[in-house]
């Protein structure tokens, strides 16, 4: 992050398991993207990327925190949860692999494509993960010249 | 010719269990079931064919820009789907028919398949 002073700050709480709620928090962080104005295909970068980190809290974690800081040129995210941490970050990332138990794969999440999509809709992708403790997943997004 | 939501009630055989903007315009389809596979590759403006009909789908919906959600099979649809549904304006139609006729239904009306371009 930069020293210059964000336009929004968004801070939201996730709790596990509450799939009613889940995406809420993404769907609020759109309509804020929207309203500034911020081009449409960079949005839709920010967004999918923000719903995987949500989903993944819900899915995967306890609880958890969301915060976003919005400048004029880019996002910057932290998702920051307690919850099971990821034992093999490598496998986590293969397109596919998943630990989510059957139940929540019927409801068609937890399909293996989270950390894949956030990698490919952001800029930049650092997880720091502690088993048994949590993940902190931490991305950047900045808006490119056309 | 545009083909509104409306348009699609009838070929779908479709019963509305929430109308939003039935005169909204559709400028494609996506058919899947993933939420991660839908968010990553439906456009924007696009009827989305699932056999998902739990509350989530309506988020997917939002995020994504989809207008219309068609639920496949006659799934029992959550209340909860409904409410959401409503308050975000996102119609959700519900039919008799299997994903495979509902596409090709809506693409004998001119409706193309459409897939996000990585950006």
């Amino acid at each position: 992050m930069t020293d210059e002073k964000p336009l929004i700050e968004l801070e939201r709480k996730i709790e596990g398991g509450d799939f009613q709620s889940a995406g809420d928090v993404s769907s609020e962080l759109k309509r804020i993207l929207q309203q500034i104005g911020f081009p449409p295909s960079f949005s839709r970068r920010v967004v999918i990327a923000a719903y995987e980190a949500e989903m993944n809290v819900v899915i995967h974690a306890w609880r958890g925190v969301f915060r976003a800081w919005i400048f004029p040129r880019y996002v910057h995210i932290e998702v920051d949860d307690e919850g099971p941490g990821i034992p093999d970050l490598e496998l986590a990332f293969q397109e596919g692999y998943s630990t989510a138990p059957p139940h929540i794969r019927e409801m068609g999440f937890g399909a293996g494509y989270g950390l894949s999509n956030m990698k490919k809709c952001s800029d930049r992708l650092e997880i720091d993960t502690r088993v048994g403790e949590g993940t902190k997943v931490t991305m950047d997004f900045f808006v490119r010249d056309v | 010719m545009a083909v509104r939501i409306q348009d699609l009630v009838q070929p779908l055989e479709a019963t509305v269990l929430v109308p939003g903007d039935m005169g909204r315009e559709i400028h494609g389809g996506y058919c899947g079931d993933l939420l991660s596979d839908c968010i990553a590759n439906a456009v924007e403006g696009s009827v989305w064919v699932t056999v998902q009909s739990h509350p989530n789908i309506i988020a997917v919906a939002v995020l994504v820009g989809i207008p219309c959600v068609v639920i496949v099979n006659n799934y029992d649809v959550d209340e909860q789907t409904l409410a959401r549904a409503q308050n975000e304006g996102i119609t959700v139609l519900r039919t008799p028919l299997s994903a495979f006729e509902a596409v090709s239904r809506l693409a004998s009306l001119g409706i193309p398949g459409k897939k996000r371009r990585e950006s």
